[in-house]
């Protein structure tokens, strides 16, 4: 009888990582379940779906407290950049110290080899190049590679994530089949550990002595308003003022004056960025200058972009046509085709 | 190879002796009638009741009338406490007790602290020990109650219940004793040891949940915390729990009967354990009183492992065990058990408590005697903390060898 591989795999009682746990269940792998408690929000109701889950499938099952790890790396990171006047994203935070690091340090110290999640994006390995690759899931509206861009070698050879080869509908029609209880549940969407998606509120109440009041100007620098604090203000959102007839949007939001700086939705508009923080998953083809595609939040389309090397850590990235509201503190990540090349955290934001 | 499925962690609960349960059933199925009742189903209800307080009573040398019946061990500390220190306000508004009692006595007790009370929590030394001389020298005119736990839940220390008792009784104060973890484990006199109050628990004794008692000496007199009709003497009001009752009053006879033999054959099984673990493995801790400890209880420090992957991994090769910290139940606060005895946060959490019970056998220690060193090994190679030079060989012997 051959061993089977021993999985842990990371559950949240959610519809993508219980089927994830039932299809790998299924072709035969050997798992131990496990569900991250990261903060106060998580409650009994979801650690009881997956428990639930795990029981059904006959597999062991732990929570496990992520609490102060993820306290520290993902919520006072996200607290810190808002602060800043930029617009973290959690998630990416989350994925690279906590969903896949943290996860795999467990998996070893419970004799697994291999760890697995629900993520719509796929891992695959190149025998010519000898490395592994990051692509995109098969369900394009669904894929969720924009996140793992921070994932490396190490971590993808011990990475399972069976759901990229699935579209979401298939997902819950083979949760339907399976007769998985939680089929129907929603998607999540919001930031997990904040209530009720009032991200503003969540910050008044955190970082009480970081709102200072100051000045709202157009580009030129002429005053046009009064604002608490330019922590409540992100790229691209509408003021909900009319100025000529005409909405005006947050452009700019300068730190150093305590500035937020609207403008029309022309002036929305940018045709490069330097990132910084930037991993690539593989270097093997890495030049000085790469045609990629470059997606500039989770949302957007990936655009057609140019990629110069600045450094070991950081990029140019000048786009063939100009971008609508590309915001500091996301992340930018590069594609060619279904590859991910890599990504970075967006720092300034140019017109050239 | 067959899945183990060992359990070490009675100390948390025990499984119902099946004589008991099928006395439970009878008296949830045919004999169902309610103690107050004045029929013949109400008078077959009371005579068990009745049966049970004697059985109860004589597993500590108490009288029957002495014994209330309650919900669990943690209603038991409550009216304890609370009856004791809302009764005797008036003679004196300070406590007693110890810093390593269970939650059950510390949060009440907190309650207590903010209505009014004085509490002096005695420390313990690295043995997990109180030192009479500091219960003497926390003595004062307001003193009214000393509340220490017979044998901890955590480490298993047994404290000096006899000379507490004696000097509580030199000075005119009541003496409660927290017993969860002692019944059925330990000798107990209430006379001898001259204990005025004594918190039970069904479950620790191969009962079942929700049953519980308070031995209230004769004479001792305590407020009502819980008020409705007459039940259990006037102190504690609600309709008898007769099933839980009657097979709580079996589970001490059968205690009683065996207490001898249950103390011997788990001290030996217990030793084993010391003995294998402190020669074979480095770098550990044995937690508690080396002899003035809980037959079937260890608790072990390992260093640079988390507690929380010793218990995951051991619960794959099938032994079912507990940490003394509460990490499993999402915090991460290291035990204030051991933090009183002196240990620092970083071995505070990579602790190991194994309960042992009835049905333990000498094959189950020496399955987990067999696996365990490999699990340290293993986890501690792979611990940013270890250091293998940091590694201290705790066998005497081995280390005058190697000097």
């Amino acid at each position: 009888m051959s061993i089977k591989e021993k999985v842990l795999i990371a559950m949240s009682g959610g519809v993508d990582s219980s089927l994830t746990a039932a299809l790998l269940k299924h072709q035969g792998y050997d798992l131990i379940g496990l569900t991250m408690n990261l903060h106060e929000s998580i409650n009994d109701e979801a650690i009881n779906d997956a428990k639930k889950i795990a029981d059904e499938l006959n597999i062991p099952h732990y929570t496990v407290n992520f609490k102060d790890i993820f306290q520290k790396k993902v919520v006072d990171y996200f607290l810190q950049e808002y602060s800043f006047g930029k617009t973290p994203n959690p998630c990416v935070a989350c994925n690279k110290h906590i969903k896949f690091q943290a996860l795999l340090d467990k998996a070893f110290s419970l004799g697994a080899n291999y760890i697995a999640t629900g993520h719509y994006a796929r891992v695959s390995y190149n025998d010519s190049a000898k490395n592994y690759e990051l692509l995109k899931g098969i369900d394009k509206g669904k894929d969720q590679s924009y996140v793992l861009y921070n994932l490396t070698q190490e971590i993808l050879k011990h990475v399972l994530l069976p759901l990229g080869e699935y579209t979401k509908e298939q997902t819950r029609t083979m949760a339907k089949d399976l007769g998985l209880k939680i089929a129907d549940k929603p998607d999540s969407q919001e930031i997990c550990f904040i209530p009720d998606n009032d991200y503003k509120k969540f910050f008044k109440e955190k970082m009480p002595n970081k709102l200072q009041k100051g000045n709202i100007v157009d580009k030129e620098g002429n005053k046009l308003g009064e604002h608490e604090g330019i922590s409540m203000f992100t790229i691209g959102q509408r003021k909900g003022l009319i100025a000529a007839g005409k909405p005006i949007y947050v452009t700019a939001i300068n730190s150093t004056n305590n500035e937020v700086v609207v403008g029309d939705n022309e002036d929305l508009f940018s045709n490069s960025l330097i990132a910084q923080d930037v991993n690539f998953i593989s270097t093997e083809e890495l030049r000085d200058q790469i045609e990629i595609e470059a997606k500039i939040r989770y949302s957007a389309k990936p655009a057609l972009a140019k990629l110069f090397l600045l450094d070991n850590k950081k990029v140019q990235i000048n786009f063939i046509e100009p971008q609508r509201a590309i915001t500091p503190g996301q992340a930018v990540v590069f594609y060619q085709g279904e590859k991910v090349l890599g990504g970075g955290t967006i720092e300034t934001v140019n017109n050239i | 190879m067959e899945k183990k499925n060992i359990y070490f962690d009675h100390s948390a609960t025990t499984q119902v002796d099946s004589a008991v349960a099928k006395k439970m059933l009878e008296y949830m199925t045919d004999k169902f009638g309610n103690a107050s009742s004045i029929h013949s189903f109400g008078r077959e209800a009371k005579k068990a009741l009745e049966e049970a307080r004697k059985q109860v009573a004589r597993l500590i040398n108490a009288e029957p009338t002495e014994i209330i019946f309650t919900s669990g061990g943690t209603e038991s500390d409550n009216l304890a406490l609370k009856g004791i220190a809302l009764r005797n306000r008036k003679k004196g508004n300070h406590i007693i007790s110890s810093q390593i009692e269970h939650h059950a006595i510390l949060h009440t007790l907190e309650y207590l602290e903010e209505n009014g009370f004085k509490v002096t929590y005695l420390p313990v030394d690295e043995n997990a020990m109180i030192n009479l001389e500091d219960l003497k020298n926390a003595i004062t005119d307001e003193t009214i109650l000393i509340s220490i736990m017979f044998a901890n839940n955590e480490v298993g220390t047994i404290q000096p219940i006899k000379e507490i008792g004696k000097i509580a009784k030199e000075h005119d104060i009541y003496f409660h004793t927290d017993a969860v973890q002692a019944i059925g484990n330990c000798h107990i006199d209430v006379r001898e040891m001259n204990i005025d109050l004594l918190s039970m628990s069904g479950h620790k004794f191969y009962s079942s949940k929700g049953t519980g008692a308070l031995y209230v000496r004769k004479g001792v007199r305590i407020e009502a915390i819980q008020h409705g009709g007459a039940h259990e003497r006037n102190i504690r009001a609600g309709t008898e729990n007769i099933p839980g009752i009657v097979g709580m009053g079996l589970a001490a006879d059968i205690a009683r009967v065996n207490l001898d033999d249950h103390i011997k054959n788990l001290t030996k099984l217990r030793d084993k354990i010391i003995d294998t673990i402190l020669a074979e493995i480095p770098s550990v801790k044995l937690n508690g009183h080396r002899t003035q400890r809980l037959p079937g209880l260890v608790n072990f420090s390992f260093s640079f492992i988390e507690g929380e992957s010793l218990l995951l991994n051991l619960d794959l090769k099938g032994i079912a065990a507990s940490s003394g910290s509460a990490c499993t139940s999402g915090s991460l606060d290291p035990s204030h058990v051991l933090l009183s005895m002196g240990l620092n946060h970083e071995t505070a959490h990579g602790s190991l408590r194994l309960s042992l019970g009835r049905h333990n056998t000498e094959e189950e220690v020496d399955y987990f005697l067999e696996i365990i060193p490999e699990i340290i090994d293993k986890l501690r190679k792979m611990s940013p903390l270890y250091n293998p030079s940091d590694i201290k060989v705790s066998n005497p012997c081995d280390q005058c060898i190697n000097r």
